[in-house]
């Protein structure tokens, strides 16, 4: 288990091809991980190529379309404006994606370097900055987010930017934690002994081994940066209409739920898949690089 | 004793004199100027600068702070700019709905969470343990934007056992109390099963079972009272996670609460309202996390001594 746990292992080349081979016989025998990939991997393609896929344009209102029910021409039926909601879904992929992995790429980003300064050097800069992350963490994440809207304005851009900072002070302390604890190893010691500099032991040894965990954290992260943004949309906050956001349109399939039931099913059913994968990923990593934390 | 509980409350002192730092920097760090955002372009100057000196933004900063908490700890949160009401009276309206509907949550969370995350644990047959995973994996995943109109289709439109439209009393509350619930109790589920897993490991369940304990008597007295200890710490403090998730809810069902309150205080940029609300259901955050750890202590002794 623990050569799974990335280090900079001298020769840890030459064995890759080994690993691979593990990796791969561990995900052969979690068919529903393997699934869950799949269905990842899917939405990557219609975020990627969503607009060379999709029948329609998502903001197109087709003459004499207003909400029809699925049928070959519109596979998930029509909106209350003439759209096709098969081509919306498929522009929401790559809103939603986008933003999980965009917010999140940033508040990892921001929190490892805040946790990592803090708990590498200590002392009062340590003081200050986990002062102010222990505030941030008195607040609910969605309240956060919120507040930060508040001070913003909604928009999609905005509430991106939100759900973001929301989520720094989490990757920012358990970041921090794992510092201590790889600062204090030998081999830090050893690096600092042969007269390697702060930038070269932060960056060749704390870095590479504390950031497991805050992977991890960050694989579940995307998830439910995604369900918070996606919750802001539908409250008015994030996306505007006519965007294409999942979020949003379950916002509009609401008035439309007795006559249109396929208008809040079908973006429904794609957050919960994207999320659902996520999470299941996101399970099988922490079990695969941080066995102290499997429940 | 005494001192784990004063160094608990002595805590407290930073942690709250931090929330009301940053809730009072929310206006302070509004990038442009909040007064013009809030009254608009229709704003003349004279009401620019009464508004300005209303808010006190005319002052230095730290005298602003300070005026601030002094006006907090007398209960008075400003003006909203939106209702000309004051703030504390809008939200003393708004609180009571929302906290009924996160307590009604809280209540199924812990009852079905718990008892889902035993069944679970103790499970003789794999398939129910599986069963059990996967339904907390989706009850997790599930936006409860989704799966409340999932439930108001079926329950409402579809079966008719339920109203969509009332907003009173016991049976409105039952749908927008089981949507807040399922991913809370899907986290608490899951944190019961990996907590009694640990649990029934432990040598004391050995020697439950080696004196001939029923295996009832073993899970249920032995194991659960131990295994129950994390479980709780995570439903106390999922409480403000529930009023702060009610915003949604509130809005798929057409509930009154701060959550719709919170909607329009940020719609209409009214920053003291908004303000107001963060300020409410943060603190109450940081003194049910106080109260927890406080319980804590009561319940097991060897945390006083850390």
């Amino acid at each position: 288990m623990t050569t799974a746990v990335s280090g900079p292992v001298p020769g840890a080349r030459a064995v890759a091809p080994r690993r691979r081979g593990v990796w791969w016989r561990r995900l052969r025998q979690r068919p529903l991980v393997l699934l869950a990939m799949g269905i990842l991997a899917l939405f990557l393609v219609l975020a990627a190529a969503g607009a060379r896929l999709s029948p329609h344009d998502p903001t197109e209102l087709i003459p004499g379309a207003v909400l029809l029910s699925p049928s070959a021409a519109h596979p998930f039926g029509t909106d209350e404006l003439g759209r096709d909601v098969l081509s919306r879904v498929i522009a929401g992929a790559r809103i939603s994606l986008q933003t999980g992995v965009v917010t999140i790429g940033a508040a990892l980003l921001l929190g490892t370097a805040v946790g990592v300064v803090a708990g590498y050097y200590g002392g009062l800069l340590d003081g200050a900055l986990m002062a102010a992350m222990e505030v941030l963490l008195a607040f609910p994440q969605i309240l956060l987010a919120m507040a930060i809207l508040a001070m913003l304005g909604p928009s999609l851009r905005n509430a991106m930017i939100a759900v973001s900072l929301s989520a720094v002070p989490v990757y920012a302390r358990t970041a921090r934690s794992t510092t201590l604890t790889v600062r204090a190893m030998d081999y830090v010691e050893a690096a600092r002994a042969l007269g390697a500099g702060d930038g070269r032991i932060l960056t060749r040894h704390v870095l590479p081994n504390m950031i497991s965990p805050v992977v991890v954290l960050a694989t579940a992260g995307i998830g439910i940066a995604i369900l918070i943004a996606a919750g802001l949309s539908y409250l008015g906050l994030g996306a505007q209409p006519p965007t294409p956001e999942w979020g949003s349109m379950l916002s509009e399939a609401r008035a439309y739920l007795r006559n249109a039931w396929w208008m809040a099913t079908f973006p429904g059913l794609a957050i919960t898949l994207v999320v659902v994968s996520l999470n299941l990923c996101g399970d099988w990593l922490r079990d695969l690089l941080d066995p102290r934390l499997r429940t | 004793m005494r001192a784990f509980l004063l160094r608990r409350l002595l805590l407290l002192v930073p942690t709250v004199l931090g929330v009301t730092l940053a809730t009072f920097l929310m206006l302070q760090l509004t990038p442009g100027d909040p007064v013009a955002i809030m009254l608009g372009e229709f704003g003349s100057a004279t009401e620019v600068a009464r508004l300005r000196s209303e808010l006190g933004l005319d002052r230095p900063v730290v005298v602003q702070y300070v005026r601030f908490l002094g006006r907090v700890v007398r209960g008075d949160l400003g003006t909203s700019i939106r209702s000309r009401r004051p703030v504390a009276e809008e939200i003393a309206e708004r609180l009571p709905p929302t906290l009924e509907l996160a307590l009604a949550a809280q209540g199924l969370a812990v009852g079905v969470g718990v008892l889902a995350g035993v069944v679970a644990a103790t499970a003789r047959r794999p398939a129910l343990d599986s069963a059990v995973v996967a339904v907390t994996l989706v009850g997790l995943s599930m936006p409860t934007f989704w799966s409340g109109l999932l439930l108001i289709l079926l329950f409402s439109l579809t079966l008719g056992w339920l109203p969509i439209t009332e907003s009173e009393g016991l049976r409105a509350l039952v749908l927008p109390a089981v949507t807040l619930a399922a991913p809370a109790g899907a986290v608490l589920a899951r944190i019961t099963r990996a907590s009694v897993l640990e649990v029934l490991r432990q040598d004391y369940v050995r020697t439950a079972r080696a004196k001939g304990l029923a295996e009832r008597v073993v899970v249920y007295r032995h194991a659960l009272r131990n295994a129950l200890i994390p479980v709780l710490t995570v439903a106390a403090l999922q409480f403000a996670g529930l009023v702060a998730g009610a915003v949604i809810v509130e809005s798929v069902f057409a509930r009154p609460g701060l959550g719709r309150l919170a909607v329009t205080a940020i719609l209409s940029r009214d920053f003291p309202l908004a303000q107001g609300i963060v300020l409410v259901v943060a603190g109450m955050y940081v003194f049910v996390n106080a109260g927890v750890d406080v319980m804590y202590g009561l319940l097991d002794p060897r945390i006083r001594y850390r």
